[in-house]
């Protein structure tokens, strides 16, 4: 008989405390993702994770590193206090869609502004998960929460915000990228950008956000593969995924040329 | 840099600035407001060149969050605001009391509610001395009253901070901000990294277990225990840096209460009574919270009157009631809204009460 082999151990870069999201939440891979590459780039003790107000709230329980909380929509604030104390940190913010395209908005804009030299993991799950599914500012027209009973219409509650398009217009962020956590190849994918965006931070070249497409079977009422295929028939047609800013690849075609 | 006092004529603001970096600050977060802009202007030029960080922040909101990340990162961070700007920044300062961050935040307070004006007023007592934000905790608070002060209270509020692991907000005012004074500056101070066994950051997991800098408890009862070590800070921080100082006669028939920019007025109306006939004293907190409640307890069984006197509706006044607890006559002299009262004016108070108790 062949021996077995473990070719996908356990992250180092994650606790073993049990998560508190609910069953078949993609926040779990989505902390997955970023404990591999961050195995991978072998920087988990120079690594601050900041952890934000929503369902991720408990983050700095799950990843295994220094940790710190961030009030709600703050965490890019407090990631320029970590960063420009300690420039040799690697800093990471894990956002949700309220905290960082809703109060946060000031923040994520001005830090991608001032090319801050940390990474932002951005959770859009289209719904405020963990105040029990009200509305958000990147909900789908047409979609119900609970403060959009009816569904989100435009003169209520105008339009849904796209993230990386709107940052994409300023020249301090070198790395953009919208990935979504459906299906194995496309979670493959989230894993090279999650992982390009600290190589990004790494090289010192500046901000680097990936925004993640990810499911919330409890607040969509739906089940786990009709949420994942709510993502690839609904969501992805008005958050198209793909890079959208690579600021090292320019400078390396640059070098080759 | 030379070691000796340099002594020289600057305004409350850059005496404010260069008693941060006489501290040991070299991490200035903040946000434009009058009338304090000398000190992010003064930052911006000094921090830098001797390996610093000045970075304008978004908002007030975002500063001191910037601060927050800094404290955690084990820096002496500090920001510097004015009543507006020190409001939007009580959700930080909560964050960081609960999470036992220490740090420096100056407020030039200026009249208000609301937008208010820039004139002097010291109407943020209340939001100073009985919290931060929401929850339980509070800012230790400190209440210069010239431009030697300023800058002296600065640079020995990171210590403070330090100790306590606690927020200091060094409560000032616009004409203290904007007067120049004789002041001796202290040397810039270069520190060895503080000790923070607590701070985030790179390090060897050989040497420490992962750092988490967190203000959430969800458990109600880890919450109480947290609340309890702060309050008990509070407590040693009551017997260890209460500070004030007395002026004036040891007999005195009215006892005046003021601080910071009030007290000046009230030193000068002590000498104007004493012509007028009327022999007066001032107690004068150079911290509020913790609050000197001996000194006025003391007094209060001594004297018939105290005058309180006050750019705000009775807010200082209520401490001093409380040391107080009876058992004198209290009075209060309030202007607000950036009015104050002339020396002239303390001293004709003065009188009145001296005659109303004589009369007694």
């Amino acid at each position: 008989m062949a021996e077995l082999t473990l070719v996908n151990p356990y992250p180092d870069a994650l606790t073993e405390v049990e998560m508190r999201y609910c069953p078949g939440c993609t926040h779990g891979t989505a902390h997955r993702l970023v404990a591999e590459v961050i195995d991978e780039l072998g920087v988990k003790d120079r690594t601050v994770a900041i952890a934000t107000v929503g369902c991720s709230v408990y983050a700095y329980e799950y990843f295994d590193m220094d940790a710190v909380q961030a009030s709600h929509g703050r965490g890019p604030a407090v990631a320029t206090g970590i960063k420009r104390v300690h420039p040799d940190s690697v800093v990471f913010t894990y956002q949700g869609d309220g905290d960082l395209a809703s109060i946060g908005m000031a923040e994520v804009v001005h830090a991608a502004a001032r090319a801050e030299n940390f990474t932002i993991i951005f959770i859009n799950n289209a719904v405020f998960g963990m105040t029990q599914g009200q509305m958000a500012p990147t909900t789908l027209l047409g979609q119900k929460t609970t403060t959009s009973p009816r569904g989100r219409t435009v003169p209520e509650a105008g339009h849904p915000i796209r993230i990386c398009e709107l940052l994409n217009t300023l020249d301090g962020a070198a790395f953009l990228a919208r990935e979504a956590l459906t299906t194995p190849q496309r979670i493959r994918s989230a894993k090279r950008s999650i992982k390009r965006a600290f190589e990004t931070q790494l090289a010192g070249a500046g901000f680097s956000l990936v925004e993640l497409l990810s499911i919330c079977p409890q607040w969509w009422g739906m089940d786990v593969l009709e949420a994942i295929d709510h993502i690839e028939d609904t969501m992805i047609e008005y958050y198209p995924v793909g890079v959208f800013r690579d600021q090292l690849a320019k400078q390396e075609g640059g070098g080759h040329a | 840099m030379n070691q000796q006092r340099r002594r020289v004529l600057i305004s409350g603001n850059e005496a404010t600035a260069e008693g941060g970096i006489a501290g040991g600050c070299r991490h200035f977060f903040g946000y434009p407001i009058t009338p304090q802009n000398k000190i992010p202007e003064y930052m911006a030029e000094h921090l830098p060149p001797i390996g610093g960080v000045y970075l304008q922040a978004e908002s007030e909101l975002a500063a001191i969050n910037m601060v927050y990340g800094a404290a955690c990162a084990g820096a002496r961070a500090m920001t510097t605001s004015s009543s507006p700007g020190i409001s939007l920044m009580q959700e930080g300062l909560s964050y960081m009391l609960g999470s036992e961050l220490p740090c420096v935040v100056v407020n030039m307070v200026r009249g208000g509610p609301g937008l208010g004006n820039v004139a002097v007023a010291q109407s943020d007592y209340w939001q100073a001395t009985r919290g931060a934000g929401h929850g339980d905790g509070r800012c230790i608070t400190l209440t210069p009253y010239s431009v030697q002060e300023l800058h002296d209270f600065t640079a020995g509020a990171f210590e403070i901070a330090d100790r306590y692991r606690n927020p200091v907000c060094v409560l000032a005012d616009a004409i203290l901000a904007s007067m120049m004074e004789p002041c001796e500056l202290q040397p810039r101070r270069e520190l060895p990294p503080p000790v923070r066994p607590w701070a985030v950051g790179p390090h060897d997991p050989a040497e420490r277990e992962r750092n988490i800098v967190n203000s959430l408890w969800v458990d109600h009862n880890l919450m109480e225990a947290v609340n309890l070590r702060i309050e008990e800070r509070y407590r040693q921080a009551a017997e260890e840096i209460t500070d004030w100082e007395e002026f004036g006669s040891d007999d005195p028939e009215v006892l005046l209460c003021a601080y910071g920019i009030s007290a000046r007025i009230c030193e000068s109306a002590v000498g104007h009574a004493a012509e007028a006939g009327v022999r007066t004293r001032l107690i004068r907190p150079k911290t509020v919270f913790p609050f000197p409640r001996a000194p006025y307890a003391q007094w209060a069984e001594r004297v018939e009157q105290m005058l309180v006197v006050e750019l705000s509706l009775g807010q200082f006044v209520e401490d001093v009631l409380l040391s107080v607890n009876g058992r004198c006559e209290v009075d209060l002299l309030a202007r607000t809204g950036g009015s104050m009262p002339t020396v002239a004016d303390v001293v004709e108070r003065i009188v009145q009460l001296a005659r109303r108790a004589g009369g007694r």
